[in-house]
């Protein structure tokens, strides 16, 4: 298959097309307003159905019903559109409901603006909506993995029964880079449990209410276990020239692309730098830094926000190091250059220790 | 003797949780008919809301779907676009349409969304301890408003059948009580048009039916009735107030 | 032999009343026993004046009345 120059958001909506999702329900809102745009022109003429709602809840509670009838569906926003979806997103997660939800992050808080930003991660991960429930959460470094990710992430929340989230952000959505979508096909799933009309069946009920403590437990155990073994399955992330290294940089999304660039600067220096770029937020890599954090590498986070992952960074070393953090703000960028030169200062400006 | 009413098919047989003498359970009857009578039961899939009934989902023998307070318009739209030929239908209470739903009902509604909709207006919130509504009638003493509602407070009830009846998305929208035997039977052949309309295409139908709150009033069952008739009706006038639909003259498939 | 009939299930009855006030004839009452939800059923006191005009089961709202008439 030949590579093709494309926009983030629009690679995204491509490969959910080809993953079979058959329903998009959306809202405008920057940066990822290609994705409903590249949905409303091409999902219908593929057999599928494009929606634009009347707000972000709505849209939420539209996906909620087409997943209950046993559709791919997805959805894309950005920041405050997802805040707008929490409560839905907290109903499809209980009711274990396949679905895409796209974040196509944008920098905050409150109207914030348009830039990239990674300030939505807590947001993602420690589960932004009301009660227990997780997110299986992706976060794509490229355009091809906004592609390929996506594409994954229908047949994730197929085998989990869970919604799962791609975590973008604008300048990923945004910017243009070859990608090839391949040939594969998606995995068509039987859903016995879907509410399609009792044609010569019992009732099926998509229900999240259960006012019963003791029966509401058991499904709160249920969902536990189910992350459990999501956590076991469905952890990944890449590591780049760690075995030898005495600081680690641990980045996602666009940070990473930048935190690499600085890495291969400072191994010019003679600094000897590795790379671990989480690709699954949650479940949350803990295995390289289990291994790595050995009680003398040190370990660099870099992040646009104030510092989120980074404390599952803290979490995730355990004291065995130690762990610092450089971030920009605002939907300003981070440079390789100011990476480096925080390089640089943590391994004390010579070469490496 | 020849059985000539009997428990719907469409109704599960378990025991509904309403307070003695609520509407509902009139009104879930009335469902349950129209979907026995026009055969379709088994192509129903049906949107329990937030409120009294959002226990619905026990009570209709067909597939359902809770839906989060005022998102069933939207639930609805969902599914019917993805399921252009099943029956969707929502039951809804005023709290979750007029009030937190309100902007799902009325795009719903613009957009022509073929789905019926059974809006149950008793002018209160019932599961929550009888709080004020946007359908509460001014002067009527609720718990969040002891005194009665008052317009410089809470502004004026909403008459939710004129408002959407002025999209022209709407099909069928008729305004029915539960007052006596009389308007129950009326009650149900509105219900039953406003699911023809689903059936034959004709986009979005609603009916709003009037209905009591005994416990949430301080009246026994009767006295709602007649509170109801006494007070609702003359606010909330019952009457057709679109009806785009299925033509007298229509026959049904 | 009257013309109709009302079978009641007292279980299930929640003594709202509507049934008894519906009835033009007043074939039915609120009986004096009581049901294990501890309500009093509503029962027919005069069968024999019942027409199966069913306006009883069109008020119900537990759908507990089956109404029978004589074919």
């Amino acid at each position: 298959m030949a590579k093709v120059l494309m926009k983030g958001n629009e690679a995204l909506a491509e490969a959910a097309i080809r993953a079979g999702c058959r329903a998009f329900y959306g809202y405008p809102i920057t940066p990822q307003n290609e994705v409903p745009n590249y949905m409303a022109r091409h999902l219908p003429e593929r057999g599928g159905v494009y929606l634009q709602a009347e707000s972000e809840v709505a849209a939420i509670n539209m996906v909620y019903g087409a997943a209950g009838a046993g559709v791919r569906v997805m959805t894309s926003s950005s920041s405050p559109g997802l805040s707008l979806k929490m409560e839905g997103i907290s109903y499809i997660a209980a009711a274990e409901l396949p679905c895409v939800i796209v974040n196509v992050m944008r920098c905050g808080p409150g109207l914030g603006g348009i830039h990239p930003s990674q300030g939505d991660y807590f947001q993602a991960v420690k589960g932004g909506g009301h009660g227990d429930y997780r997110l299986l959460v992706l976060a794509p470094g490229s355009v091809q993995e906004m592609a390929d990710l996506t594409f994954e992430a229908f047949d994730l929340a197929d085998k989990w029964r869970n919604p799962v989230m791609i975590l973008a952000d604008g300048l990923l959505g945004q910017m243009m880079e070859p990608v090839e979508f391949g040939d594969k096909e998606p995995q068509v799933v039987e859903k016995p449990w879907a509410t399609t009309g009792a044609r010569g069946r019992k009732p099926n009920i998509i229900n999240t209410l259960d006012i019963v403590p003791e029966s509401l437990e058991k499904r709160n155990y249920a969902l536990a276990e189910k992350y459990g073994r999501m956590g076991e399955a469905e952890t990944r992330w890449q590591e780049y020239k760690t075995a030898d290294a005495d600081l680690i940089v641990t980045a996602y999304g666009t940070s990473a692309r930048v935190a690499r660039s600085a890495v291969d600067m400072a191994r010019k220096e003679g600094l000897r730098v590795g790379l671990i770029r989480p690709i699954s937020l949650w479940p949350f890599p803990q295995a390289p830094f289990a291994l790595l954090a050995d009680g003398l590498r040190q370990f660099l986070v870099v992040e646009m926000s104030m510092g989120q992952m980074v404390e599952d960074v803290r979490l995730a070393v355990n004291g065995r190091g130690s762990v610092h953090f450089y971030n920009r703000l605002g939907g300003m960028v981070p440079t390789p250059r100011d990476v480096l030169a925080e390089i640089r200062k943590v391994l004390g400006g010579g070469g490496g220790q | 003797m020849k059985r000539i009413c009997q428990r719907p098919e469409s109704l599960t047989d378990v025991q509904m949780h309403y307070c003695p003498g609520c509407t509902h359970g009139i009104i879930h009857r009335l469902v349950a008919e129209a979907l026995d009578e026009l055969g379709i039961r088994e192509d129903a899939i049906g949107i329990a809301s937030v409120g009294c009934s959002v226990f619905a989902y026990n009570y209709f023998n067909c597939d359902m779907q809770q839906a989060a307070h005022g998102r069933a318009p939207a639930v609805a739209t969902g599914i019917k676009r993805v399921l252009p030929d099943r029956v969707v239908f929502t039951y809804q209470g005023d709290g979750d349409l007029a009030s937190i739903g309100v902007a799902e009902i009325v795009h719903a509604a613009a957009r022509g969304e073929s789905i019926t909709v059974i809006f149950v207006n008793n002018a209160i919130y019932g599961m929550t301890s009888g709080q004020m509504a946007p359908t509460t009638l001014l002067g009527q003493k609720t718990t969040t408003t002891p005194r009665g509602r008052t317009v410089q407070d809470n502004g004026y009830p909403i008459r939710m059948s004129e408002l959407l009846a002025t999209l022209d998305g709407t099909a069928y929208i008729e305004r029915v009580s539960t007052h006596d035997p009389r308007h129950v039977l009326q009650a149900g052949r509105a219900i039953k048009k406003a699911f023809a309309a689903q059936l034959h295409g004709k986009g979005f139908a609603l009916v709003e039916v009037l209905s009591t709150c005994s416990v949430n009033w301080g009246m026994s069952p009767q006295e709602a009735l007649d509170w109801l008739r006494d007070n609702m009706v003359p606010y909330y006038p019952l009457g057709v107030y679109k009806d785009a639909s299925v033509k007298e003259g229509e026959a049904h498939d | 032999m009257s013309k109709g009939r009302v079978l009641i299930e007292a279980e299930r009855c929640k003594e709202c009343s509507l049934c008894v006030n519906a009835c033009p004839f007043g074939v039915l009452r609120i009986s004096e026993r009581i049901n294990s939800r501890g309500f009093h059923p509503a029962e027919d006191a005069f069968p024999e004046k019942c027409t199966g005009c069913r306006l009883c089961a069109i008020m119900c709202p537990d759908v507990v009345i089956t109404v029978e008439r004589a074919s």
